[in-house]
C-alpha cells in the first residue's frame, strides 16, 4: 500500500494550486470555490484558506452533492440508493468564476454530474476544475485546470485520498497491483 | 466511478438513531415495519431534498424515465399535489387518476383497475383509498412499488414522516419529547402512523379526545389516553390537532361542534399550559373554530404551513429511496 503523498507534500501542492489560481485569474475578483462531497469540500476550504493567506481576501466556498445527478443511479436493478447529502451554495453563482474541487479525477463522470448540478444554480461566467489527484482513464472529454499530482495508475488499482478532517490523517495511497 | 468510498461523515446533523443504509421493503405501506434506522434515513434524505426547493431550477434528473401513477380513490388536494410536485422535482413522468373520472365509477374492481394500469408498466403507484389495507392487498399482486398515501382509518405514513421531520427541525430530536395529539382519534390514520413513528423514535405521545372518539386499544399503540385536554397539553413540546372527520362519522359522537370546541378546541389560553417553545401542528384540512382556534392556527407557535412545505421534501426522499429497489421482481414484502 504505497503512500504517494504525505501531509507536508499535500499542503505544498494545495499552496501551489492557490498561487496558480491567482496567477491565472489575475486576482480573486468574482471567484468562488465549490467542493464536491465528500472530500472535495475540505480540500476547497483549505484552498480558500491558502488564498486568504496569500492575498488577504475571502473566497466564498460551497459544497455540492452530486448523487441525484449520477448517471449510474437507476442502472442497477437492485441495491441500496446512495446516501444523498445537502448541497450548500450560499451565494449566487451567476457571472462568477467557479472553481470546482474534487479529490480524485478518474473517469470524469463525477465532474459531468457536478457540471449539470452547478448549472441548475445559475449561469457562471466560467467553471475551472481543481483535482488533488489525476489518475487518468477518462471516459468523458474532461480535463482539470489545476492538478495536485498526476498519478499514472492501472484500472485494477484504487487511489485513496485521506484527509485530516474526515479520516484523521493527510495522505494519498495507491492500493492494489499495478 | 471514482475511488471515493461513499460515507456519511458530514451527513446527518441530528441523528438520534444511526441511519440505515437502505429501506428493507420496496413498498411504503405504513410506518409499521420501519425501524428507527430506516426512519432516520428517510429524515436525513429529506434534509438534502429540502434544499432543492430553494434553487432557481427546482428540479433534479434523478428519476428520469421512471413513471409514477397517482391513484386517488378519495378526495385529496394537499397530499396529491404534494406527491405530484415531488415526482416532478425528481423528473419522473407522472399522471394522476382521480376516481371520479375513472372506470371505477363504471363498476370496475380495485384489482382490475390496478392490473390495467400495471399493464402500462409504471414503476411506482402512489395510492389513496377509503379502505384500510387496500395498498397492502395491491402490494401482493403488483410488480410496481406501492406508496400508501392514506388508507381508510389505518395509516398515512408520509404524513407522519413529514410531521416527524418538522418536529426534528424545530426541536433537533424526537426522543424524549412530549407530543399531545388532540382531536378525532377514532377515524385518524394520521394518529396511527404518528403514534407508531413517534414511539419508535422514543417520544412520549398523549392522545386526547372525547371518550366516544377514543379507539379501543390505544394503549397498544403506545399512547397515553386522556379525555382532559389540559392534561395532554401541560408541558407539551408539540401539540398536534386532528380534524373532526364528519364524513367518516355515521352516528353522533358528541352533542355539537360548539361543545366540542368548548371542551377540546385549541385556544391561546389552553396553549399557555404547554412549554414556552411549543409548536402547533395540524395535518389539514383545518376546521377553524372546531379543533383549532384561528388565533392559534395563525399564531406564532403554528408550523402548519411548514408541514406542507416539508411534505414535498419528505415525498421526494421516499420516492428516491424506493426507486432503488423498484425493479425487484419477487419477494413482495
Amino acid at each position: 500500500m504505497p503512500q504517494v503523498m504525505d501531509a507536508d507534500r499535500m499542503s505544498r501542492a494545495l499552496t501551489r494550486i492557490a498561487h496558480e489560481i491567482l496567477e491565472r485569474n489575475r486576482g480573486l475578483d468574482d471567484l468562488a470555490l465549490v467542493g464536491i462531497r465528500t472530500r472535495g469540500v475540505p480540500i476547497a476550504r483549505r484552498i480558500a484558506r491558502a488564498l486568504k493567506e496569500i492575498n488577504g481576501d475571502e473566497v466564498p466556498t460551497g459544497a455540492l452533492d452530486i448523487t441525484l445527478y449520477r448517471d449510474d443511479l437507476m442502472r442497477h436493478a437492485v441495491g441500496p440508493q446512495p446516501v444523498v447529502r445537502r448541497t450548500e451554495i450560499p451565494f449566487s453563482i451567476d457571472d462568477r468564476k467557479i472553481l470546482l474541487v474534487d479529490d480524485v479525477l478518474y473517469t470524469g463522470r463525477t465532474i459531468r454530474a457536478a457540471l449539470d448540478a452547478l448549472i441548475d444554480f445559475g449561469r457562471p461566467r466560467a467553471i475551472q476544475l481543481i483535482a488533488l489527484v489525476d489518475r487518468g482513464h477518462r471516459e468523458l472529454p474532461i480535463k482539470a485546470d489545476y492538478v495536485g499530482k498526476n498519478l499514472p495508475t492501472s484500472l485494477r488499482q484504487s487511489v485513496q485520498v485521506r484527509l485530516e478532517e474526515i479520516d484523521g490523517v493527510d495522505e494519498i495511497v495507491i492500493e492494489g497491483e499495478a | 466511478m471514482t475511488t471515493k468510498a461513499i460515507d456519511r461523515v458530514s451527513g446527518a446533523q441530528s441523528a438520534e438513531a444511526v441511519p440505515a443504509t437502505a429501506l428493507r421493503s420496496r413498498h411504503l405501506l405504513g410506518i409499521a415495519g420501519l425501524d428507527a434506522g430506516e426512519i432516520t434515513l428517510i429524515l436525513d434524505t429529506t434534509e438534502a431534498m429540502k434544499e432543492i426547493a430553494a434553487r432557481p431550477i427546482k428540479k433534479v434528473p434523478t428519476l428520469r424515465g421512471r413513471t409514477v401513477v397517482n391513484l386517488f380513490f378519495e378526495p385529496s388536494t394537499r397530499t396529491r399535489t404534494s406527491f405530484e410536485i415531488a415526482e416532478k422535482r425528481l423528473s419522473a413522468d407522472t399522471l394522476s387518476i382521480a376516481t371520479a373520472t375513472s372506470s371505477v365509477t363504471k363498476g370496475e374492481t380495485l384489482i382490475d383497475t390496478v392490473k390495467n394500469i400495471e399493464a402500462m408498466a409504471p414503476d411506482m403507484i402512489v395510492m389513496r383509498h377509503a379502505s384500510s389495507g387496500a395498498p397492502h392487498l395491491l402490494s401482493r399482486i403488483c410488480r410496481s412499488a406501492i406508496i400508501n398515501a392514506g388508507d381508510g382509518t389505518h395509516e398515512h405514513p408520509t404524513q407522519a414522516l413529514l410531521d416527524a421531520f418538522t418536529i426534528r427541525e424545530h426541536k433537533g430530536r424526537l426522543a424524549g419529547l412530549k407530543v399531545a395529539i388532540v382531536g378525532d382519534l377514532l377515524h385518524s390514520r394520521v394518529l396511527r402512523s404518528n403514534a407508531l413513528l413517534l414511539n419508535t423514535m422514543g417520544a412520549e405521545v398523549w392522545a386526547c379526545g372525547p371518550a366516544t372518539l377514543m379507539p379501543a386499544g390505544v394503549e397498544q399503540l403506545g399512547l397515553r389516553p386522556t379525555t382532559v385536554v389540559e392534561e395532554a397539553v401541560r408541558d407539551a413540546d408539540v401539540v398536534m390537532l386532528l380534524r373532526i372527520q364528519h364524513e367518516r362519522m355515521h352516528g353522533h359522537f358528541f352533542p355539537s361542534v360548539r361543545e366540542y370546541f368548548a371542551l377540546f378546541g385549541m385556544t391561546r389560553e389552553r396553549l399557555t399550559l404547554a412549554k414556552p417553545d411549543v409548536i402547533v401542528m395540524h395535518p389539514g384540512p383545518m376546521n377553524r373554530g372546531v379543533e383549532i382556534d384561528s388565533d392559534v392556527a395563525d399564531g406564532p407557535f403554528s408550523v402548519i404551513l411548514e408541514q406542507v412545505s416539508n411534505g414535498v421534501a419528505v415525498r421526494m426522499a421516499v420516492l428516491y429511496l424506493l426507486a432503488g429497489g423498484a425493479q425487484v421482481h419477487d419477494e413482495g414484502s
